[in-house]
């Protein structure tokens, strides 16, 4: 009889161990936030490091939820109003001084050394701390057949040597009168929202002028509409006075096959399209950097990076994920997938496109040399808006100064309502 | 139940009491029924009462508090009090004159084309000491007579272009949408085989949703290719140039507005065709009697006997084209130039998109007040004809 | 019956033209619905293409199911149906007895306050939703809720989050006031003397001779809910809430598949359409008998 008492008593005190083991060993769920729903591509990829991430410890485990990208940040918004947001949030690079500000993310803690290799574009830092990271960087450049430059004499710029402003200009006025095309320039005017930003204000820094002065974040009077500005902007409106580029009202789908289709002789576009547009012409395609308006040759950088939630109670697991995920054949397979710049240069080596002599590793040298991030303030998110809105105007025909004084109003208006965003002045 | 209808038509008439249902209660347990009619009122009230405090009144009051504040939608810095600054930054207008520049001689300075060439504006309206009145404004418009120019300065000229547009698509789509749904009443409220037919499909478009018909009509109005444009082509023999209908400042608005009166105009012509039907048709036989042609008919008949349809119709076109946005969002965000900007287009674009919610929330209480303000108006012109 | 008469020539040529006018505008208010259905059977490259001659309306060329295959790999669309239903019908069901009782005890019974009361409802009508989502954001997120899981603060990403705050409508209330009103006074009275209570009158009375005012009501507000989107896509951090309009966002990549986005219009219109040619009658005799009661 004791005997068995004392069996049952060993059984059950064996179980109460087990349970108790096995619910110390239940990981923890860390949130996380993914604009791609809808792309299977980047989803599969996503997951495949989720559950390599899961596989590879006991500690932690990542519940993934996809957004849309096209409404990602007004989600964000709502979310974070409501205080509901995830442990790890994947923010659009030049978004995320906004919600580190406003208390919504906190600053990274990975190894030290572990962004060293990284591009500067992929980093996401503001006052002096790193708060996301990015897999990749995107890069814009100029699309162009070697035939059809060497047809109509157009010299081939280099990185070293890049059109001036007078050449590009020339080269557009040859390429239109060619008659061979419907346009000579793509600028890709129908892709609304962060791509106006994105993509000409980096034009406009060329120029000398930039949205906001970069001394103090405080004003954009005599940057957004001071000389150099206005001169991009007459420039700008030009282009779609004598019928250079496609106006505002562009067709979608125009741009996404136009250029291919033989419609634009040039095409401003990002690194994402160019697989196709290399699939389509091969070696005869180029890409070339971004002609020099007089104050240098710029493009655009930062693209979707991983950030760790201030509110998140569990922001060492977090961080751990994020360290994982940055792994070069994760960067790697990233690129692989859906032609973006890897962030490093060892895994640019790792991948198809991108390494020494691969087709697009000319884009990791634009990135590299021309690459300009758009303000680092908080107020960006209202800058960009009010930019598109005045490049739109002004390519519609609206009043150059007047246009870009209201856009000066505004931002600085924005900044005053803000209290300065946070910066000491 | 019919006997006991035709027992109370007989109490009526002889108690001739009809106005009101307490009263036609009779004498017995006057007050208890009173009561339970009371709380009965109240119960049944009571769910929706609640819910519409909790999820639309109370919303809207703190919308209101907020128009009174610098509250963001989200930011560090706590919320601060404004008074009224948020409505006056909104809607502040002001004229400000200019004389030309003067040469060394005081003579006007003209321009390589001969125009005078005035002062920047700008310096009058930024931060200038002698003008504390102008800082902040913005030109909207001007005028030049003589040599004097006029500025119409406002303080948000974005907002003043939306609410004239805005303004200009109810005037615009009001008589024109309802007008085309009663033809349409007119010409379906005919005894003729297969009518239902017609009828079905011209309300067909009711039923699509207004972002799917606004994803639609952007192939529609295609500049290049657009179905329009081909269509016009094919009726025209090729004739037709093609119009850039969305990207064109002169034909974007009117394009929405088609668009609109196109998924909206099934809806209004039903409700003109049951008032259509409504009218006895021994009205119509004794105009005929009386040698009333065609028009006659319609002008001494039909349309006396839609007034109340016309009063419904035009209430209700009235609150759905002031609300104008989710076509304008998806096909035009108020572009080229603002010319298709609307009131909630505006709303939305401050108090999401750029975080502003105090703005946001301003430009909706001004749009409140001014919908109320007009409905009352149309309710207080149409009780004044009943009397 | 007035028996019909011989035509005269001069009557046929106008019933010819009255029949050519019907049939032309039958094909403006059709062309567009009938472009999508076209269009979502066909390759993006031969849809854009197509949009520059009659091709558009045509089911010809490269036909197949293929987008909404596609469609459905790239969302889980039933999900979304799934959703949407289950919104939509919770909010007409609930809606329609809440609001059809307020408007019965606005429009029969005697109470303190009634008109003051009912005076808001009515003005509350033009507060244009986009002006409290926020506020509402910040209401729904501080309430309880008690589910499976035990109490929950916040109504955030769930179902009733998208079906309570909007069972009132106040332009349902109005309507069904108005429509309560113009009935003949006596069918209350003759109850009331019958000895029946407010809540019999209600539901015996009322509601048996109110089934125009109901469709119309219900179908109203199928389709307001049906096409919701702002609201869903601020309250549902989580895609298994996510109803039919958040859903049409997946299909905005940065290159966008036409024909994809094609099939999935028609995947959430073909619905609401069948539904509409099913009851088409109802329906527009439903809408019809309102009109004539404002």
């Amino acid at each position: 009889m004791n005997r068995k008492l004392a069996f049952v008593v060993v059984l059950a005190a064996m179980l109460l161990v087990l349970v108790g083991v096995a619910s110390a060993q239940t990981p923890t769920t860390i949130t996380m936030w993914y604009h791609g729903a809808g792309n299977a591509v980047e989803r599969d990829i996503l997951i495949g490091i989720i559950n390599d991430f899961n596989a590879s410890q006991t500690d932690w485990a990542i519940s993934l939820e996809e957004f849309p990208q096209i409404s990602y940040n007004e989600s964000v918004t709502a979310a974070a109003v409501a205080g509901n947001l995830p442990d790890i949030i994947d923010v659009d690079g030049p978004v995320m001084p906004n919600w580190a500000w406003a208390g919504y993310m906190a600053p990274l803690s990975l190894p030290d050394g572990a962004l060293d290799a990284f591009l500067p574009g992929a980093i996401g830092k503001w006052n002096d701390q790193v708060y996301s990271v990015g897999l990749w960087d995107a890069a814009v450049a100029m699309f162009a057949r070697r035939s059809v430059l060497e047809a109509n004499s157009i010299r081939i710029p280099t990185l070293e040597e890049p059109w001036s402003l007078e050449e590009f200009d020339a080269a557009l006025v040859t390429l239109q009168g060619t008659g061979e095309f419907e346009y000579a320039l793509d600028l890709g005017t129908a892709w609304t929202g962060e791509w106006y930003p994105y993509a000409f204000s980096p034009l406009l820094q060329g120029f000398g002028g930039d949205l906001i002065d970069r001394s103090t974040y405080q004003t954009a009077e005599g940057v957004l509409n001071g000389e150099a500005a206005v001169a991009w902007g007459e420039w700008w409106q030009s282009l779609f006075e004598r019928g250079l580029a496609p106006g505002t009202s562009q067709d979608g789908a125009d741009r996404e096959t136009g250029f291919i289709d033989g419609k634009y002789a040039l095409q401003w576009n990002g690194n994402w399209a160019a697989l196709a547009a290399l699939e389509k012409f091969g070696d005869d395609l180029l890409f070339l950097p971004a002609p020099n308006f007089g104050a240098g040759s710029k493009i655009g950088a930062a693209s979707w990076q991983f950030g760790v939630s201030a509110k998140s109670e569990h922001q060492d697991g977090a961080n751990a994920f994020i360290a994982f995920a940055i792994q070069d054949k994760y960067l790697a397979a990233f690129s692989n997938g859906i032609g973006l710049i890897p962030a490093t240069a060892s895994a640019a080596e790792m991948t198809e496109n991108y390494k020494v002599g691969g087709p697009l590793e000319v884009f990791f040298g634009l990135s590299q040399a021309q690459a300009i991030l758009r303000p680092p303030t908080p107020g960006y998110p209202v800058m960009a808006l009010v930019f598109e809105k005045a490049a739109a105007d002004i390519a519609n025909g609206a009043d150059v100064q007047t246009t870009l004084d209201a856009a000066t109003d505004e931002i600085n208006a924005d900044i005053e309502a803000n209290g300065g965003y946070g910066f000491s002045s | 139940m019919q006997r006991l209808c035709l027992i109370k038509q007989e109490f009526v008439a002889m108690s001739s009491i009809r106005t009101d249902s307490a009263a036609a209660l009779g004498k017995g347990g006057r007050l208890n029924t009173e009561h339970a009619e009371t709380l009965a009122g109240w119960l049944m009230a009571t769910p929706a009462i609640v819910l519409i405090l909790v999820f639309l009144i109370i919303p809207f009051i703190m919308a209101f508090v907020f128009s009174f504040t610098n509250q963001r939608l989200f930011s560090p810095n706590t919320p601060e009090f404004v008074g009224t600054r948020n409505f006056t930054d909104l809607m502040t207008l002001r004229t400000f004159s200019l004389e030309p520049e003067l040469d060394a001689n005081g003579q006007p300075v003209v321009d390589e084309e001969g125009n005078y060439v005035y002062p920047r504006l700008r310096e009058y309206t930024r931060k200038n000491p002698k003008y504390p009145e102008l800082n902040g404004l913005q030109e909207w418009f001007s005028w030049t007579i003589g040599t004097t120019r006029t500025f119409m300065l406002s303080s948000d000229v974005v907002f003043m272009k939306a609410l004239f547009n805005t303004i200009f698509f109810v005037i615009v789509i009001v008589p024109g949408q309802g007008g085309m749904a009663l033809i349409l009443a007119l010409l379906i409220n005919q005894k003729l085989r297969g009518i239902n037919i017609f009828r079905t499909i011209y309300f067909m478009p009711v039923v699509v949703s207004m972002v799917v018909v606004s994803i639609l009509w952007r192939f529609i109005y295609d500049g290049q290719n657009g179905l329009l444009n081909t269509l016009l082509g094919i009726v025209s023999f090729g004739g037709f140039k093609p119009v850039d209908w969305l990207g064109t400042t002169s034909t974007a608005m009117p394009a929405l507005m088609v668009m609109s009166a196109w998924q909206g105009v099934g809806f209004h012509m039903v409700i003109w065709l049951a008032g259509l039907q409504n009218i006895p048709e021994s009205l119509y036989e004794a105009a005929s009697l009386d040698g009333a042609n065609r028009l006659q008919q319609f002008r001494f008949v039909t349309w006396p006997g839609l007034r109340n349809t016309m009063v419904f119709v035009l209430v209700i076109i009235t609150m759905q084209a002031f609300g104008l946005f989710t076509q304008v969002n998806v096909m035009t965000r108020g572009g080229p130039l603002d010319s298709t900007q609307s009131i909630m287009l505006q709303a939305v674009q401050r108090g999401y998109e750029k975080l502003d919610i105090s703005g946001g929330s301003t430009i909706s209480i001004v749009f409140f007040v001014m919908v109320l303000a007009i409905s009352l108006v149309q309710r207080y012109l149409t009780r004044e004809k009943d009397a | 019956m007035i028996a019909q008469r011989v035509k005269t020539p001069m009557e046929r040529w106008v019933t010819v033209g009255h029949y050519t006018l019907l049939v032309a505008l039958a094909f403006v208010f059709i062309f567009p619905i009938v472009f999508m259905l076209m269009s979502s059977l066909k390759p993006s490259e031969q849809l854009l293409r197509d949009t520059s001659s009659l091709n558009a309306f045509l089911p010809i060329g490269d036909i197949s199911l293929n987008n909404y295959y596609a469609a459905f790999e790239r969302a889980p669309i039933w999900q979304f149906i799934f959703n949407s239903i289950f919104v939509t019908t919770s909010t007409v069901v609930l809606g329609l007895v809440i609001n059809s009782m307020a408007a019965f005890s606005f429009a029969f019974l005697r109470w303190k306050g009634k008109n003051a009361v009912l005076s808001v409802i009515i003005a509350s009508f033009i507060i244009p939703f986009e002006a409290i989502a926020i506020p509402l954001l910040l209401i729904v997120n501080t309430l309880p809720w008690i589910g499976p899981e035990g109490l929950k603060i916040s109504w955030l990403n769930s179902l009733h989050v998208q079906i309570i705050p909007f069972i009132v409508s106040s332009f349902q209330i109005f309507l069904f006031y108005q429509f309560f009103k113009d009935l003949p006074f006596e069918l209350i009275e003759a109850a009331r003397i019958d000895g029946a209570s407010s809540w019999q009158i209600y539901y015996r009375v009322i509601v048996p001779v109110s089934g125009p005012v109901f469709a119309t009501a219900a179908i109203l507000r199928f389709l307001d809910m049906w096409n919701q989107y702002l609201w869903p896509l601020m309250v549902t951090q989580s895609e298994v809430y996510r109803p039919v309009m958040v859903g049409l966002q997946y299909f905005f990549q940065l290159n966008v598949v036409w024909g994809e986005v094609m099939a999935y219009l028609s995947i959430i219109t073909i619905p609401v359409l069948i539904l509409y040619l099913s009851l088409q009658r109802a329906f527009i005799t439903s809408i019809a008998t309102t009109g004539i009661k404002g």
